[in-house]
């Protein structure tokens, strides 16, 4: 345990580097997708456009803030708080390597006994941040496009619950740093089916938790203009911005420790150099890369469902079938293993 | 709607109208909306996200062009057509000119009418391809986008070598061609014939096979045949209801007869069809286009009347007789008779024409032009009502509306 003066800085480091990587990340994703679109993407501000996001925040910064004169003024100022504090506070609990690891510290902000609880109710909170700012802004666009995010995100955080409860019945624990350290070679091999399943099914449901493509419908700029960002400009239209790039670091960094062995490297890479698989922060960035990547490939790649596809898609195809895989786990552990 | 309940043993009706209101919810899309394709308003009433009427309020393009035109000579109203339908200037180019050479009696030389096919059909792909983008684009999917365009503009820089720009070419003249087609122009079209198809294969491959494209466009934006007929829709909207009406082919101009093509149909009438029949038609343009290659021989590419074409800019200097044609036709234009003339031509949108009025003077007495986009726009109500609001612009975008084309 380290020293709670310790964790502040740990906790105000994690939030600097999210901000940092939010930044940069929408960098990359408009390279990689100029990339699949046979154009270049930003490369004007900076060498191959390395400055562009600089450019961006300053451009958000002195943007004028406009107010809707008939707005909500008091939730309409809350409402981008609330998504960027509870998208910054869900990724404390995630372990970024081997406890003392770090320079002697632990590489996480907080060991949580019950760790996945806490990140499913920060994300969850964060809905709110969408929902009263649509609701807020007193605008019809923005109110249909938050009521299509809040109905969105519930019906999905079933899906996710429910893949997540496949790795919590095996593992037996909620603490990210006992998911972790799970021995998934010493378990019985059945249990792979019921996890491969939870695996696809938490892919889909985070993809349409954290509103990206094909599942992107609170932002559905052909029918909705913007969702519930239609009437936010400037700093606060950044922060919604924020916390939507930082849910995907998030749901990116919950499915690799769910699923993907989290801070943890192979372990043939040892025999090259030892002690490679334990180092810290870099596995675990290596599979969030990834998957980050993989989200922005289907940006590319699709167009978008509709609305009550989506719903159908969440209550009928993902919730039965992890619940199903929920099921086989727990069948599988009482009766099997 | 009322329903009764029971209540402490007595039955007590409610009536949801009054403890329960709803209203309709109105929204005003456009004309600044990214998906209404152009300054289009529509007043959309939604019940939650079911569409309940959608009103299309039109005029915010309205230039007066056909106003306009009565006030030009038949010779300087070439300028103007081009304008309406900025994304296939060709197809309204060819229909202003068939119908005032068909007042003048104007006879087309053969390599000219050759030249103007080509020159249409590849407009209409390219018309066809912003279809494909921009109709791709409001379902979210923003690749095709970029790959449409880069064929695009394979074909602009086309017009670009004959006409000098990449939109509004005014090439075409009443009784044949401005110029003829520049060196090179041949060889660059013969390599942009040979690779389109497999183009083509690719945008099949991202968008024709897509699980979403299929869930998001069948049995969408449903038209049945009679009505389809009854708003008097014609062009791709039709053909996806299945009636293989095409002017080409119905009514052949500008030599349509001697080419090779099919006109594609579907039955379903929704957006899957709309889409799928524009796709086929851009191989069957396709088609027209390498037979109007391979049959373009050399020739003379205007009308030789005096009293319709310019004569040549050499005999200027040496024949009088030359400048005082070259003056009374460039001052005042010609005079055609007392007439009134129509060419239904086919464009990528469906029947295009101009109705010509002639009073004996040089410039048109009334110009009245018949607009697909406009025509079939006023079935959106009937394709859209009891649908959702993601299809109402799904819908939208399958027509292919042009705002220039309806606001003329």
């Amino acid at each position: 345990m380290d020293p709670w003066y310790i964790t502040l800085i740990k906790a105000f480091l994690v939030s600097i580097a999210l901000l940092g990587g939010f930044a940069y990340l929408t960098l990359i994703q408009r390279k990689l997708l100029g990339r699949m679109q046979h154009r270049y993407g930003p490369n004007r501000v900076g060498p191959f456009g390395l400055l562009q996001p600089i450019a961006d925040a300053i451009k958000a910064i002195f943007k004028e803030d406009i107010v809707v004169t008939a707005a909500d003024k008091f939730v309409y100022y809350l409402a981008p708080f609330l998504s960027i504090s509870f998208a910054l506070v869900a990724f404390g609990a995630i372990p970024a390597g081997p406890a003392n690891s770090l320079f002697g510290f632990d590489p996480w902000v907080m060991d949580l006994d019950i760790g996945l609880l806490y990140v499913f109710a920060a994300t969850s909170i964060g809905v709110y941040g969408i929902f009263l700012g649509g609701w807020a802004s007193n605008n019809k666009y923005s109110l249909l496009g938050s009521l299509r995010s809040a109905a969105q995100m519930i019906s999905y955080e079933l899906g996710l619950g429910l893949s997540a409860l496949t790795v919590i019945l095996i593992t037996g624990s909620l603490n990210f740093r006992e998911i972790v350290d799970f021995n998934v070679w010493g378990m019985h091999p059945l249990l792979w089916i019921p996890l491969i399943i939870a695996f696809i099914t938490y892919f889909i449901s985070s993809t349409a938790e954290i509103n990206n493509t094909p599942f992107d419908l609170p932002e559905a700029e052909q029918e909705l203009v913007a969702g519930y960002l239609t009437e936010y400009s400037s700093i606060k239209w950044a922060l919604y911005m924020m916390a939507e790039y930082v849910n995907l670091f998030t749901a990116a960094a919950v499915l690799s420790s769910l699923f993907l062995g989290g801070w943890r490297g192979p372990a043939f890479l040892d025999q090259v150099i030892p002690g490679i698989s334990q180092w810290p922060l870099i596995w675990l960035l290596l599979k969030m890369a990834m998957i980050v990547f993989t989200f922005i490939w289907l940006q590319a790649t699709l167009p978008r469902f509709r609305y009550d596809q989506v719903m159908r898609i969440g209550w009928i195809w993902l919730f039965e079938i992890a619940l199903f895989a929920a099921l086989l786990t727990a069948a599988l552990i009482a009766f099997v293993v | 709607m009322s329903k009764t309940i029971t209540k402490n043993n007595k039955k007590e009706t409610i009536s949801n109208k009054s403890e329960f209101k709803t209203k309709l919810m109105r929204i005003n899309m456009g004309p600044q909306h990214p998906s209404t394709h152009g300054v289009l308003r529509l007043v959309v009433d939604l019940e939650g996200e079911v569409v309940a009427a959608v009103k299309p309020q039109i005029g915010y393009l309205h230039t007066g062009f056909e106003k306009t035109m009565e006030n030009r000579s038949y010779m300087q109203n070439v300028t103007y057509p081009n304008r309406m339908d900025y994304t296939a200037s060709f197809s309204h180019d060819l229909a202003y000119v068939l119908s005032a050479e068909k007042l003048m009696d104007a006879v087309v030389p053969i390599r000219a009418q050759r030249v103007r096919v080509l020159l249409t059909e590849l407009n209409r792909i390219a018309s066809h391809l912003i279809y494909f983008a921009t109709g791709l684009l409001d379902m979210g999917a923003l690749t095709l986008y970029f790959y449409t365009m880069r064929e695009r503009e394979d074909i602009l820089d086309l017009f670009e070598m004959i006409a000098g720009a990449r939109m509004n070419y005014g090439y075409f003249r009443i009784g044949g061609l401005a110029y003829d087609v520049p060196e090179g122009f041949e060889e660059k079209l013969r390599a942009f014939i040979s690779k389109f198809p497999k183009m083509m294969q690719q945008y099949a491959d991202l968008f024709a096979k897509n699980d979403i494209f299929l869930a998001r466009s069948k049995g969408i934006g449903v038209l049945s045949q009679e009505i389809a007929l009854d708003y008097a829709m014609t062009g791709p909207s039709l053909r996806a209801t299945g009636v293989g009406l095409d002017f080409r082919k119905a009514a052949p101009y500008s030599g349509y007869e001697d080419y090779d093509f099919n006109v594609p149909t579907a039955t379903a009438g929704d957006v899957y069809s709309r889409f799928m029949v524009r796709f086929e038609e851009m191989g069957e343009s396709l088609k027209i286009v390498e037979q109007a290659l391979n049959r373009l021989e050399p020739g003379p590419i205007k009308d030789p009347s005096r009293h319709i074409s310019l004569p040549p800019r050499d005999e200027l200097a040496s024949s009088m007789e030359a400048v005082i044609f070259h003056f009374k036709l460039v001052t005042e234009g010609f005079h055609p008779a007392k007439a009134e003339s129509y060419v239904a031509t086919e464009s990528a949108r469906g029947e295009l024409g101009y109705f010509l009025v002639s009073d004996g003077g040089s410039m048109p007495y009334r110009v009245k032009v018949r607009v697909p986009s406009l025509i079939n726009l006023q079935a959106l109500e009937s394709a859209c009502k009891g649908g959702l609001f993601a299809d109402l612009v799904m819908t939208l975008a399958s027509f292919d509306p042009i705002l220039g084309d309806i606001d003329k």
